[in-house]
């Protein structure tokens, strides 16, 4: 089998197996996996690449889950542990907006509120209920993507509630999308292996299925270059190919390059900017019904995030403001980026820069 | 010397000025980079990727030449300005032997006191105390050193040479373009001066590199212009023994705030600044593509010389590792100490053992080496990916 072959069925619009995934990862020829990779890019999403004007909130770094990945997580009483209170996360968010608003009255500053955090030990289901509504009402204009599947799950605990009427009471909130987080490899093998304590690769996808069937649109994530083989990986995408057969929901695919640093995996080392580009050129060639896969500047760095555009990335996520988790691992990027910024490495990459809603709709600036 | 000079009527033909321009300007990027690739993999088949392990030393930070894409001259007289003492300096190079370095790269600002005579006697008493390669003094100081003691550049080549130089780095080339040059460094050696010192010093059987400052105010006609530059001398001498690109870094530069400054405030401001800043992004730092586009043809144009070095100070390990499937083979120094970029707010830390697990993670084997090439310690190969 050759990458002749591949390319006949990429070029022809068929889907691939996962022996073909796994010669593509092992395939020494980056160029044509790139090129291929491209064209099934450009197919979904002509030329344009997207970015977002979004906000970053980690509610509490407290976390009943301790993951040996994570060195975000702390426990109760533990130095650097905090939490927010709503209050202080509408300040946040206001404090951006009103420091544009004074140049710009008629444009918020950020569309997208991006809230993920730990799973507190003590916070019931109303709290989070109670962030979303007011946040909601403080800034009415702006989308909500919160919590991962990890932190449903966890709500559903708390509460009593179904997943179904968990999720239910979040959208009624004013919740609009969920980010993919907490997918890291969903088969148990690795996962039992880094993430003992979190919920089950089952159990996350089964949050997702709910979600996409009440309505709320979701991404999916995955943690790569820790313990796992290319096989993991496939694995992986196989899964969520399969759920979004059924369900549709998954907005996009976002491979999230693991970070060494202050973890609790030892050995491992930061990905190769290779290995990084492989990984998303895969993705998009295997994850044929996803609309979007995303270069996540925060995690792979800017320069290696404009490279994966040219690799099958259609969307470098956004500026970005306030972005702790990979940061607490040893993030090689700068904190923020402006538009100005993302507008730049898309243009140099060739690609045409188009600012998106939650939902990818485009967004006049 | 280990490394092949390809020669350049070699089976692939080379490229003239005009196809470089049609590369650089019209080629996609993967494409360059797979030629770029293949260029490499013909030069070097071994799949090994080498690297220096030295320090960079900069005696001094005074600089009469000012130029405006620099962070890290002071004035003579300035609260910052300083003058490295023989203790000093000998305590870094014990310190560099200590971590395994076989050599010090020094170089300096152009210091109005220093003459021939200070210099003559550093490289003497380093070289009494310690066997360590000098790998010192670009063209710029050379050129002031010769001009400040009366003598031809030869004759202080010679003299540097004999108290114990034994090859120049390539810094100073910045873009050899006269055009360019009048505008980011005026006061800096014109580019034919440049390209003497390196022919004098090729000439007394010195070794050099050769590099480029890409970002600035440049246009694409300009680089082809240094590449060529390049590959003519190098045909005549074939004492280079790599090239080096690297991008400007606009951070505390006078070139850097004056683009911020227009990019803010428009038209008056870039009136004021008498730079010709033509568009609203132009002096952006270079993003990764645009380095890969400009290392790949680099390796593809410089035919003739043996060795392209990916620039991890400038662009990250990460960008540094896919550098090495865009044409690149070494990995350059790794800087046990490094000052000018980090002026300018580039900072990577990175140790020895970081170097040589980025280019395993790439998949090739890392190497060390010494200025010639020679390899001095082999490490083991590296897989693509999961090579943990």
């Amino acid at each position: 089998m050759s990458l002749k072959r591949i390319e006949k069925k990429v070029l022809a619009g068929k889907r691939l197996t996962q022996e073909e995934a796994l010669l593509l990862f092992e395939n020494d020829d980056i160029f044509t996996l790139g090129r291929l990779a491209n064209h099934a890019a450009v197919m979904k999403n002509g030329s344009n690449a997207y970015y977002i004007r979004n906000h970053h909130i980690n509610p509490t770094n407290l976390c009943i889950n301790r993951c040996t990945f994570c060195a975000f997580s702390r426990s109760k009483g533990e130095k650097g542990a905090y939490e927010l209170t709503i209050d202080e996360i509408i300040n946040k968010l206001k404090k951006w907006e009103g420091s544009k608003k004074r140049h710009m009255p008629s444009t918020p500053s950020f569309s997208e509120v991006h809230i993920v955090g730990g799973l507190h030990p003590g916070w019931g289901f109303d709290y989070y209920l109670d962030m979303i509504r007011r946040i909601k009402k403080a800034l009415p204009a702006v989308h909500i993507k919160a919590f991962t599947a990890v932190e449903i799950d966890h709500f559903s605990k708390i509460s009593g509630l179904s997943l179904r009427e968990t999720l239910i009471a979040l959208k009624e909130a004013g919740l609009e999308s969920m980010p993919g987080g907490g997918a890291e490899i969903l088969g148990s093998r690795v996962r039992n292996k880094i993430c003992p304590e979190k919920i089950s690769g089952r159990r996350w996808l089964k949050v997702m299925e709910i979600a996409h069937g009440v309505g709320i649109r979701t991404n999916a994530t995955m943690l790569y270059g820790h313990l796992e083989t290319y096989r993991d990986r496939i694995d992986h995408l196989t899964k969520l190919r399969e759920l979004q057969e059924r369900t549709g929901g998954f907005q996009a695919f976002i491979p999230l390059a693991f970070h060494p640093m202050n973890t609790k995996i030892k050995k491992a080392r930061y990905t190769s900017g290779i290995d990084d580009l492989t990984t998303i050129a895969v993705s998009r060639l295997f994850l044929d019904n996803f609309p979007h896969i995303k270069a996540y500047w925060v995690m792979l760095g800017e320069k290696v995030a404009q490279l994966a555009l040219l690799f099958g990335a259609d969307d470098l996520d956004g500026t970005i403001m306030e972005e702790k988790i990979t940061r607490s691992a040893g993030a090689l990027s700068g904190h923020a980026m402006t538009r100005e910024q993302l507008i730049n490495l898309i243009e140099k990459a060739g690609k045409v820069p188009v600012e998106r809603d939650i939902f990818y709709n485009p967004v006049s600036p | 010397m280990k490394s092949p000079v390809p020669k350049s009527s070699a089976e692939s033909p080379r490229i003239s000025r005009r196809e470089g321009l049609q590369l650089l300007t019209g080629a996609d990027l993967l494409g360059l980079g797979m030629i770029a690739d293949r260029v490499r993999k013909k030069l070097h088949p071994e799949g090994s990727v080498s690297f220096i392990i030295d320090r960079n030393v900069n005696y001094t930070n005074v600089c009469i030449n000012q130029c405006r894409f620099c962070a890290f001259y002071r004035s003579k007289g300035d609260r910052e300005a300083y003058v490295l003492t023989k203790r000093r300096l000998f305590h870094k190079i014990r310190e560099t032997i200590e971590q395994g370095g076989t050599q010090i790269l020094m170089q300096g600002g152009l210091h109005p006191d220093l003459g021939l005579e200070y210099y003559l006697d550093l490289l003497r008493s380093i070289k009494k105390r310690f066997s360590i390669h000098i790998h010192a003094l670009s063209p710029p100081e050379v050129t002031y050193i010769a001009k400040k003691a009366g003598l031809s550049v030869k004759d202080a080549l010679h003299a540097l040479q004999q108290a114990g130089l034994d090859s120049i780095p390539g810094g100073g080339a910045e873009i050899l373009s006269d055009r360019v040059r009048e505008i980011v460094s005026p006061r800096k050696i014109s580019a034919e001066q440049w390209l003497k010192v390196m022919e004098e010093a090729h000439g007394i059987g010195m070794k050099t590199t050769a590099t480029m400052m890409f970002g600035s105010v440049e246009g694409p006609e300009d680089i082809i212009e240094h590449l060529d530059v390049i590959r003519r001398l190098q045909e005549r001498t074939g004492g280079f023994t790599a090239f080096i690109p690297w991008s400007f870094q606009p951070g505390n530069t006078e070139l850097g705030e004056k683009s911020a400054e227009v990019r803010k405030r428009g038209g008056a401001a870039r009136k004021a600044s008498g730079l010709p800043i033509v568009r609203s992004s132009a002096l952006l730092p270079a993003t990764g593509v645009e380095y890969l586009r400009i290392l790949s043809l680099s390796r593809i144009y410089l035919d003739n010389i043996p060795n392209i070095q990916a620039s991890w100070v400038t662009q990250g390990l990460k960008m540094a590792q896919v550098a090495l499937r865009f044409g690149a083979n070494d990995f350059g120094s790794t800087m046990l100490e490094e000052n000018v970029v980090a002026a300018a707010g580039v900072k990577f830390r990175v140790t020895v053992d970081d170097i040589m697990s980025a280019i395993e993670g790439a998949g090739f084997m890392p190497i060390q080496r010494d200025m010639y090439y020679n390899v001095i310690k082999k490490g083991s190969k590296g897989s693509r990916g999961q090579g943990r």
